[in-house]
C-alpha cells in the first residue's frame, strides 16, 4: 500500500507541531516557555474602574501657585494688603505700590495664568487651555502614582493603564484574600499628600471658639489632630511646603521603638524649610498629612538640611504602606471607583472547573457524533479539531493574550463550529459518491465546492469577532480573540488539513470503496 | 449513517404560510414580552453591586436578609440561593464611590455572627459605566449588522442582504423574548451572545444561500420556488448536523457553565434552535418575497461574463498591435 505525500499534509504536520509545541508550556504547566495568561475572573484578582476628579487639578495648581507668590513676598519683604484664591484664581493687593515692579517681574515667570493688574490690585486667572492640560496630566500623574505604589506593594505585573478620556484602569492578579485586598486598595486611593503648615499662634488661643469662617477670614484653616478629632489646630491655609518637595520617605522606629515615617525634602524644600524654621523659632510647625495633623511640634531652631519624621500611632504595616506612598507621590486629585470586580481564586478555579467540564464533555459528545455519523471522516475531522484547538491555545500563549471565563466560552462554541467546515466538505463528498462520482473526484470536488460557502461564511464571522473586539470591553475582547484564533484555525486544518490526509490515503480509499467505513454511507458506492 | 435522502427535494416553500405566520406570531409575542416584562439587566447595565458568598454550611438566607436591613445601602437588595444551598448571592442597586472602604467591606461587617463564610466575589458598577456599556453595546450590533449587509451584497445580492438581516432580526428578536421571559440576567455576557447569534445565524443563511446561487449559476431551472426547495434540501443534512454539534456544546456550557455563564448560555442555547429554523424555513423564503428575480441574476452574470471576455478580446487585440 502507498501513501502518497502531499503539500497539504506537510502544512498540517508543521500546524500539528507549532500547535503541540506551544501549548505544551501551558498545558504540562512547564517552567519554561510561554504560558497562558489566565483572566482576573479565572485566577482571582481585582478589577478596578476608577474615576478621576479632575476640577481639582485645577483648584490644587491655583493653591500652590499662592503659595509661591506667599514665599516668594516674604522672601523679598514685600508686604501683601491680602493673598485670596478660590477655585480659578488668585488675587491680592500690595500695600507699597513701589513694590509693583518686583512683583510684575516674578508673576512673568508663573505659566498658564493670564495677569490683570490694577494698581496695587493683581489677580491671576488659570488660562482655559492651562486648565485642560493641568487636568491631563492630572490623570498621567495619578497613573504614575498608583503605579510606583503598586510595583512597591510588591504584587506580580498590577496593570494601571488609562481607559477612555477621564478613567484609570487597575488590574491585579493574585490577590488571595479579602484583606490584602482592602490594603491594595487603601493604598492607591491614600491621596498622601504630606504638607508643613505653620500655627497662626496669635489667634491659636481661641480656636476651640472659633467658626470655619472666621478661620477663613483670618487667611487660616482648622484642622483637627488625626488620633484625637476634638483637638484642634489653627494653621496658616497657604502651607510652607508641600510634599511635591519630598525626595525619599522611609518607615523608622522612635526612642520606644513605635514606627515613624522619615522624611527628607530636595534642595528648595529644604531652604525653604531651613528659612522658615530660622524666622518662627518659638511657634509651631504642623506636620498634616491627608488633611489631619499628624504632629506639631514646637521650633526650637532653625532646621538645616531639609528631614524630618512624621510621628503617629502606626502599625509596622501602616507605617510601611504610608512610606510608600508618600515616596511615590501625592495623588494630586481624589479618585473615585466607577466598576470593580473582585474574584477570589476559589471561585476562578471553580470557573476553570466548569468551563473545562464543559469543554471536555462538548468535545467527547461532538467526537461520537461525528464518528457515529461519518465513520472514518470523522475521525479525520475529529483530528482536525484537536489540532485546531491546540493551534488555538498556542496562539493564545504566544500572542499574550490573557483567557477569560468568555474566553473559554468561545473555545467550547468554537468546537460545535469547527466540525462545521468537515460537515460541509463530507456532504459534498457523499453527494458526488452517490452521483457515482470516482471518489478521487468527489473528494476533489467536494473541497472545491464547499470551499466557497466556508470562506464566506467565515469571513462574515471574523468581521462580527473584530466589531466584537473593538467594542467589547476586557472579558469580551477575549471572547473575541479565542473565536477568531479558532476560525483562522479551522480554516487551516478542515480545509487544507483534512483535504491532505485524504490525498495520503487516496489509494487505499480507491482500492477498498468502502464508503460506508470511509464515510459512512449507509448505501455502498458504485 | 445517513439522516436524509440527499436526493430528495423537499417542498419547503409550499408550506411558506405557516412558518410565515408562526415567525410572525413568535416574533410579535417576543416583542410583546419584552415591552411588558422588560429584560431584567444586570449590574453591568443598570449599576449596583452583586456580592456572592460561600458559606460552610447551608447559607442561612433568613438570617442574611435580617442582617442587611441594618445597612441603607441594601435597601432594595434581594438575596437568592446561587448555584448551591451554600452559596448567595446578594443584589443590590447602590454602589460606593470610595476607594478605599466599599461596599464589599460593609458587606463583611454586616454578614459577621451569619455564619463561617467566605467572599467570593464583588461586582460593583457605577451608574455611569452601565449608560455607556448600553451605547456601546447596541452599537456594536448595529455595525455588525452593517457589515453583514455589506458583505452578503458584495457577495451576492442586495436582496440576499435584506432578507438575510431581517432572518438575523427575527432570530434575535425571538431568543430575546425567551431571556425576558425566563427572567434571565441580561449582562455584558448577554451582548456576547446576541453578537455570537448573529453571527451563526448568518453563517447558516450563508450556507443555503451558497448552495440557491450554485444552482442559480449551474442548473437550468428557472422557477426560483424550485431552486430554493432544492438548495434548501441539498443543506438540510448539513443544517442538521452542524446545528446538533453546536447544540451539543451550548448545551453542555449551559449545564456545567453554571449560573455565572448563564446570561450567556441560555440566549445562546435559544439562538441556535431559533437560528437553524430561519436558515431553512425563512432566510430563503424571505428572498423570493423580494422579488428576486433567476432571469434577471442570469442575465447580468452573462453580462459580466460577457464583458469580461470583451475586454479580453480587446487586451488581446491591442497586445498583437491590431488596433
Amino acid at each position: 500500500m502507498r501513501m502518497k505525500l502531499n503539500y497539504r499534509i506537510v502544512i498540517l504536520a508543521i500546524a500539528t507541531i507549532f500547535g503541540v509545541f506551544f501549548s505544551a508550556p501551558s498545558l504540562l504547566q512547564l517552567q519554561d516557555g510561554k504560558k497562558i495568561t489566565l483572566g482576573l475572573d479565572l485566577q482571582g484578582g481585582l478589577h478596578m474602574l476608577l474615576g478621576v476628579k479632575t476640577e481639582e487639578a485645577t483648584a490644587s495648581r491655583i493653591k500652590s501657585i499662592a503659595a509661591s507668590i506667599k514665599n516668594f513676598t516674604e522672601k523679598k519683604d514685600i508686604l501683601l494688603g491680602n493673598l485670596d484664591f478660590d477655585d480659578s484664581s488668585v488675587s491680592f493687593t500690595l500695600l507699597d505700590a513701589d513694590d509693583a515692579k518686583h512683583i510684575q517681574e516674578f508673576l512673568k515667570k508663573v505659566e498658564g495664568m493670564t495677569v490683570s493688574a490694577n494698581g496695587e490690585n493683581f489677580s491671576l486667572t488659570l488660562t482655559e487651555e492651562e486648565k485642560i492640560k493641568t487636568q491631563k496630566q492630572s490623570i498621567d500623574q495619578a497613573i504614575e502614582t498608583i503605579r510606583n505604589r503598586l510595583d512597591q506593594f510588591g504584587l506580580s505585573e498590577p496593570t494601571v493603564a488609562r481607559q477612555g478620556n477621564e478613567a484609570i484602569l487597575v488590574e491585579l492578579a493574585g490577590i488571595k484574600t479579602v484583606e490584602e485586598e482592602q490594603r491594595a486598595r487603601e493604598l492607591i486611593s491614600r491621596a498622601a499628600k504630606l504638607e508643613l503648615m505653620a500655627v497662626d499662634e496669635d489667634r491659636a488661643a481661641r480656636v476651640n471658639t472659633m467658626s470655619a469662617a472666621d478661620a477663613t477670614s483670618y487667611g487660616d484653616v482648622i484642622l483637627e489632630d488625626v488620633k484625637n478629632p476634638q483637638m484642634k489646630y489653627l494653621v496658616h491655609s497657604i502651607p510652607i511646603l508641600d510634599g511635591g518637595m519630598l525626595t525619599n520617605a522611609s518607615m523608622g522606629f522612635d526612642q520606644n521603638n513605635r514606627p515613624l515615617i522619615n522624611f527628607t525634602l530636595n534642595a528648595e524644600g529644604a531652604e525653604i524649610f531651613g528659612d522658615f524654621t530660622g524666622r518662627s523659632v518659638g511657634k509651631r510647625l504642623a506636620v498634616v498629612l491627608d488633611g489631619k495633623v499628624y504632629s506639631a511640634p514646637n521650633i526650637n531652631e532653625r532646621i538645616g538640611g531639609g528631614s524630618g519624621q512624621i510621628s503617629g500611632s502606626y502599625t509596622v504595616e501602616e507605617a510601611k504602606d504610608l512610606a510608600i506612598a508618600l515616596r511615590s507621590g501625592s495623588l494630586l486629585v481624589p479618585i473615585y471607583v466607577m466598576e470593580k470586580r473582585s474574584v477570589g481564586p476559589s471561585l476562578g478555579a471553580d470557573s476553570i472547573r466548569a468551563s473545562l467540564l464543559a469543554l471536555v464533555s462538548g468535545f467527547v459528545l461532538v467526537i461520537l457524533f461525528m464518528i457515529f455519523y461519518y465513520g472514518l471522516a470523522g475521525v479525520i475531522a475529529t483530528f482536525a479539531v484537536v489540532v485546531n484547538l491546540f493551534i488555538i491555545l498556542a496562539m493564545i500563549s504566544l500572542l499574550g493574550a490573557t483567557l477569560t471565563l468568555p474566553g473559554m466560552a468561545g473555545i467550547v462554541l468554537h468546537i460545535g463550529l469547527a466540525v462545521d467546515a468537515n460537515i460541509i466538505i463530507n456532504e459534498r463528498i457523499r453527494e458526488g459518491l452517490r452521483a457515482g462520482v470516482p471518489v478521487s473526484r468527489a473528494i476533489a470536488e467536494g473541497y472545491q465546492k464547499a470551499m466557497r460557502a466556508i470562506l464566506d461564511s467565515n469571513i462574515t464571522q471574523i468581521l462580527a469577532c473584530t466589531i466584537l473586539y473593538a467594542y467589547g470591553t476586557g472579558a469580551i475582547k477575549g471572547f473575541a480573540v479565542t473565536l477568531s484564533m479558532g476560525i483562522l484555525a479551522s480554516m487551516l486544518t478542515a480545509i487544507v488539513g483534512t483535504y491532505g490526509i485524504y490525498q495520503f490515503y487516496m489509494s487505499r480509499i480507491e482500492k477498498d470503496k468502502n464508503y460506508t467505513l470511509w464515510f459512512g454511507m449507509t448505501r455502498k458506492g458504485a | 449513517m445517513e439522516l436524509f435522502k440527499e436526493d430528495k427535494v423537499y417542498n419547503f416553500l409550499g408550506k411558506g404560510k405557516i412558518f410565515f405566520v408562526a415567525s410572525f406570531v413568535l416574533f410579535f409575542l417576543a416583542i410583546a414580552i419584552v415591552a411588558i416584562k422588560g429584560f431584567s439587566f444586570g449590574i453591568d447595565f443598570t449599576g449596583g453591586t452583586v456580592v456572592q458568598v460561600k458559606y460552610t454550611q447551608d447559607a442561612p438566607i433568613d438570617k442574611i436578609r435580617e442582617s442587611l436591613k441594618k445597612s441603607e445601602l441594601f435597601e432594595h437588595a434581594s438575596v437568592s440561593e446561587f448555584g448551591s444551598s451554600q452559596e448567595v448571592v446578594i443584589k443590590t442597586p447602590s454602589s460606593t464611590v470610595a476607594l478605599g472602604h466599599d461596599i464589599g467591606d460593609t458587606t463583611k461587617e454586616i454578614l459577621k455572627g451569619t455564619g463561617d463564610f467566605e467572599i467570593r466575589r464583588v461586582d460593583m458598577v457605577g451608574p455611569k459605566v452601565g449608560d455607556e456599556l448600553r451605547v456601546k453595546g447596541l452599537s456594536a450590533f448595529f455595525l455588525t449588522l452593517l457589515a453583514i449587509m455589506a458583505t452578503v451584497t458584495f457577495r451576492y445580492e442586495w436582496r440576499f442582504a435584506l432578507a438575510a438581516i431581517i432572518a438575523i432580526v427575527h432570530d434575535i428578536v425571538i431568543t430575546f423574548g425567551f431571556v425576558a421571559y425566563f427572567e434571565v440576567d441580561f449582562n455584558i455576557e448577554s451582548i456576547a451572545a446576541l453578537l455570537m447569534i448573529l453571527g451563526y445565524s448568518i453563517h447558516d443563511t450563508i450556507i443555503v444561500y451558497d448552495r440557491v446561487r450554485e444552482h442559480i449559476e449551474e442548473s437550468k431551472e428557472t422557477d426560483f420556488v424550485m431552486i430554493i426547495n432544492e438548495a434548501v434540501s441539498r443543506t438540510q443534512s448539513r443544517t442538521t448536523l452542524t446545528s446538533l454539534t453546536v447544540f451539543f456544546v451550548v448545551l453542555t456550557l449551559f449545564v456545567f457553565g453554571g449560573d455565572i455563564m448563564l446570561g450567556f448560555s441560555f440566549p445562546m442555547l435559544i439562538g441556535v434552535i431559533v437560528g437553524t429554523y430561519s436558515s431553512i424555513f425563512v432566510a430563503a423564503q424571505l428572498v423570493v418575497w423580494t422579488g428576486f428575480s433567476v432571469a434577471d441574476y442570469r442575465q447580468r452574470m452573462a453580462e459580466k461574463v460577457k464583458n469580461r471576455a470583451e475586454k479580453e478580446k480587446m487586451r488581446a487585440q491591442y497586445e498583437s498591435g491590431v488596433m
